[in-house]
Formats: C-alpha cells, structure tokens, sequence
C-alpha cells in the first residue's frame, strides 16, 4: 500500500511539472508529425512491394512504425530530467525521507509512458485525415505495446543516468545505442529491401518485432503471430529493465 | 540524543583510498545545538551524511534518537531531519508544493501535510513569497525553504550541513534565529560550518574537526579557557622572520605563530607581555605597524590544536 501510495504522490508531482510546462509534450508531437508530412509521401513507390499503392495504404503501414519510434526516441532520453533533478538537490531530499525506493523509479517511468500515450493518442488522430483506419480494439492493443516499450526504456535511460550523473556521458551513449535501433527497426524503410545478414541482425532487434506487430494490428490482424511475440519480448525485456533499473535506485539512493 | 563510536568512512579515489572520517565519537545531548568545526575537506560533512543513513559507514556504532543507526536506518531516517549543503527545490514549483510533497513522503496525511506546510510557512517567515515559483527567491529565501523541508515531519533531530555558506550577513543573522528557535521547540540540532563566529555565537557545544577526526569538544567558552592567557597580534611589516627569531625565545611567550603581516603571540597575561615585546622588538631595529591584544577566539582553539589558521582557507 505504501508503495502504491508512493508511487502515486511522485507520479502526481511529475506530471504536474509536464502539465505546467508543456512544451516538452508538445515537441515530442511535432517531430513525428514532420515524419508524417515529409517522409511519408517519399515511401509510396518503396512501399508498392508491401501492397501499398495510395496515400492511405502508405500511413496504414508508415504511421504504426512512426509511433514506435515516438516511444523509442520520447523516452530513452527521460534519464537527462533525472540528471537535473540530481543538481537541484531533489533526489537527496527524497532520499532522506523513508520513501520507497521502487516509488521513486516507477512515478517517474508511469509519467513518462501517460505522457507518451498521449502523444500517439494525439499522431494517431492527426493520421485519420490522411487515411489512416484502425479498429479501435487494436489501437489499444497497439498502444499497450508502446507502452511496454516506454517504460522499459524510460527506466533503463534512468538507471544509466544514475551511473553516470553526467550529461555529457550520457547523451554520446544513449545516441550510440539509439540509433541502431532505429535504423534496425524497418520504420523508415521496410527491412524488406535489407541484404540477408541485415536482415538477420534486425531478428535481434526487439524494436522490430514490435514495428511488425504495431503494423499488423493496423492492418486488422490482431491474431498474427509477430503480436504475441512482440508482447511477450517486450514483456520479458521491461520486466528486467525495471528490475535493474529499480536496484540501481535502491542502491545508488539507498 | 546522538551517540557515536570509532565512526569511520573511507573512499576509493584515483590515488589509493582516503580515509574521510577516521573513528568520530560523539554525544550530543538533547535539546542543544551542537556545531562541527572544522575546513573543508574536514570530514564533517561524510560524517553528518552517514549518521543521516545517506552513506553506510566502513566502521563504528550510533545511535540516534534512540534508533540503531547500523541495525535500523528506516527508523533514524524517521525520526531525522537534514538538509543538505546544497539546495533542494525545484525551480518551477511553489514552496508550499514543495513543502507538502516532503511532508507527505514521509507518511503524512494530505490534510495535515497542508496544516504542517501552513505552519512552516508562518514560523520560517515565508508567507510573503510561499506561493511563488522557488527560481524567483533570493539564496536566504531558498535557504531557509530547505530548512523548513527539513523539519517538516517534526523530527527529534535536525541535521544542517553549512547552512549559512554564502549566505549575506543579514541572511545569516535570520537563520541563526530560525535554528535557536528550532532549539526553543525542543529539537536537537547538529550543524556542520567554517565560520568561527558562527560556531561561537550559536552552539551550544563545539567539535572542531581536521582530517577525519575530532580534535577537540566542549562548549566555545570551555575550549576558548584551555587556550590559557591571552593573544597578542603584532603587524611588523614583512620582518614576520626576524622578529619571529626575537621573540621566540622569550619565556613569556608560550606559543607562536606567524601570519600573512605579523606574528600572533600566546602569552600568559598581555598587560606584561606587551611592554617586553615592544622593547625587544625596538632594541633589535624592527618597526611596529600595530599591536594587539585580545581574548582567544575558536581560531586560536584551531590553531594551537591543529598548527593552522582556520581563516587561511
């Protein structure tokens, strides 16, 4: 109970500071949206292949892939917030207090995946006068999967940023890590086109999985294979990210 | 309400490791304030953080407001309050949010979390600027919101880590008042600083640090009486050396040391020392800029403990 309570009092307080401040939210909005506007209409002859032969067809396959990259890029970085509220003195005050440990971590991850959801709520509706259709219980499956990624991401870019406190180190690593990541998901071009062994690196890649399966339930296939695959990978890797995350907190916050 | 024994911290660095804090016993009595004396680098802020369960000692006991602090660091973080060197508020929120939030992580109630928040804001004068945004204090402003965070549980204890460093002096004189009235309320508090006049003026009692362990304990009066007689300050203009020479064989003086312009002399009784310092130093040919006596301050309690000047920082 304390520990729900918790959680829920650090949770309330960030989220108070993204709705006072909401610039943050807004920016995250804005660059899928350039995605959306000035990429999307180059992947019409690249995406003829996969079945896509007007505008509509290209954002049922390009806007599910845009929102794993809003997750993936809005939230690996959260861990730089972390860092500035070490300066300011706010972490040891937290500390000082018998506050749970586990509560300090998730607070701040739930807020980053509310603030993220909103987001992909918002690309998602901005998407419908292009085109886009989607059932309403698969989006929410949809977004269940973002979520998951979210919050492994926003714990594990905290755990890093509590062993390195210090920007410098953290922003050449997160961008090291990040953008293979991205480049082996098949968002901004389908892997399809990839030689064999990129292909196979891209099987190694979680975020691919779930760019598979965000499309798949899009495209009305909430059965397909890659869903529960993707579900069960991401499961298993936010299971650990936490658990990691949350002992790096316990020790390094005591 | 404090007790500790053989307290010890060191800490790996590039070089080897350093020892921090090498075997601190304390007893700090309830109710007093109690001050840690000593130049940075000292120990005294290890010390104050692991006693506040902040880092876990290499070595030692304590115990705090009857709680065991190696046995059972939930309860000593209970029943303590500290604030930290640095600041602790978050630019873009208003005192009273900080001030409830601390309230409420420690356990409290939403209701009495706002009536305790209320309460602090009346006695730490912050009514007037409560509900602005933090950014917008002045450093004596912020200052005393962390203090305020601090004691807002109602701890038994409070820890102050150098709470007035760079603080001005109208600043400072505030918060002396806000910690003697923490004692008015029957809190024990133990403050770490480097100003002298600070530790003479407001504690109760004084521990005076240097290299990870206590030199010396009492109350400032207590302390300042073992420096015996009294303290003669002569400025002789850049023949510091020679006259140091002259007078450093003279029976009256009991210790000397030299200064950045002059010498500073121990000296049994002044009003007899200082004719004889005047002739000797004329005899030999060197001139006098000035000549002082005075009472022994915590400095001279430094001094003749360590071998050096707390003000040479």
């Amino acid at each position: 109970m304390k520990f729900l309570r918790d959680t829920w009092l650090i949770f309330q307080r960030q989220m108070m500071l993204v709705l006072r401040n909401p610039v943050w939210l807004i920016v995250g909005v804005i660059q899928p949206l350039y995605y959306l506007l000035l990429f999307g209409p180059l992947l019409k002859p690249a995406l003829k292949p996969m079945g896509a032969t007007t505008d509509a067809q290209v954002y049922q396959i390009f806007v599910p892939g845009v929102l794993v990259m809003l997750a993936i890029f809005g939230t690996f970085f959260v861990g730089f917030a972390l860092i500035a509220e070490l300066r300011a003195g706010v972490i040891e005050r937290s500390r000082v207090t018998p506050v749970s440990r586990l509560a300090l971590l998730l607070g701040r991850s739930l807020r980053d995946v509310v603030s993220l959801l909103v987001q992909c709520v918002i690309i998602t509706l901005l998407s419908i006068p292009f085109g886009l259709k989607v059932q309403l219980g698969n989006v929410l499956l949809a977004y269940l999967l973002l979520g998951l990624i979210a919050l492994m991401l926003s714990a594990l870019s905290y755990g890093i940023a509590l062993k390195l406190r210090s920007e410098d180190a953290l922003a050449p690593l997160l961008n090291t890590v990040g953008q293979p990541i991205l480049l082996l998901s098949g968002i901004l071009l389908p892997l399809m086109y990839a030689p064999g062994w990129l292909k196979g690196i891209s099987k190694w890649n979680p975020f691919s999985w779930a760019v598979d399966a965000a499309r798949a339930l899009f495209d009305g296939h909430p059965g397909d294979a890659s869903v529960w695959k993707a579900l069960l990978i991401l499961g298993v890797l936010t299971v650990a990210a936490v658990t990691w995350a949350a002992r790096s907190f316990a020790r390094s916050i005591r | 309400m404090i007790e500790t024994s053989g307290l010890r911290k060191s800490f790996r660095a590039r070089k080897g490791t350093v020892d921090a804090v090498r075997g601190v016993d304390l007893k700090v009595r309830e109710g007093e304030i109690f001050g840690f004396l000593g130049p940075n680098g000292a120990g005294k802020t290890t010390t104050l953080r692991m006693l506040a369960t902040l880092i876990v000692p290499d070595g030692g006991e304590a115990t705090i407001a009857g709680a065991d602090l190696r046995r059972n660091p939930g309860e000593v973080r209970r029943r303590i309050g500290y604030v930290a060197q640095g600041l602790s508020t978050w630019d873009t929120v208003t005192a009273r949010e900080e001030l409830v939030l601390q309230a409420r992580l420690y356990g409290i109630a939403k209701s009495r979390a706002r009536e305790l928040a209320a309460r602090a804001i009346g006695s730490f004068q912050l009514t007037e600027f409560a509900d602005r945004k933090c950014q917008t204090y002045s450093g004596g402003q912020r200052r005393r919101v962390d203090v305020a965070l601090g004691i807002i549980h109602e701890p038994k204890v409070v820890f102050l880590d150098e709470p007035t460093t760079g603080l001005d002096p109208q600043s400072r004189a505030h918060m002396w008042d806000e910690v003697r009235r923490l004692r008015g309320e029957g809190m024990t508090v133990f403050i770490t600083t480097h100003y002298l006049e600070e530790a003479d003026a407001l504690c109760d009692r004084v521990a005076i640090m240097d290299h990870g362990e206590i030199v010396t304990e009492g109350t400032p009066d207590d302390l300042k009486r073992e420096v015996a007689g009294d303290v003669v300050t002569v400025g002789v203009n850049g023949a510091a050396p020679r006259a140091a020479q002259l007078l450093g064989d003279q029976p009256y003086v009991r210790q000397l040391e030299t200064t950045e312009d002059g010498l500073r002399l121990y000296v049994d009784t002044g009003a007899t020392a200082i004719p004889h310092i005047l002739r000797t130093l004329d005899g030999a040919g060197v001139g006098l800029a000035s000549i002082e006596l005075h009472r022994p301050s915590l400095d001279d309690v430094f001094l003749t403990k360590t071998g050096r000047s707390l003000r040479e920082e």
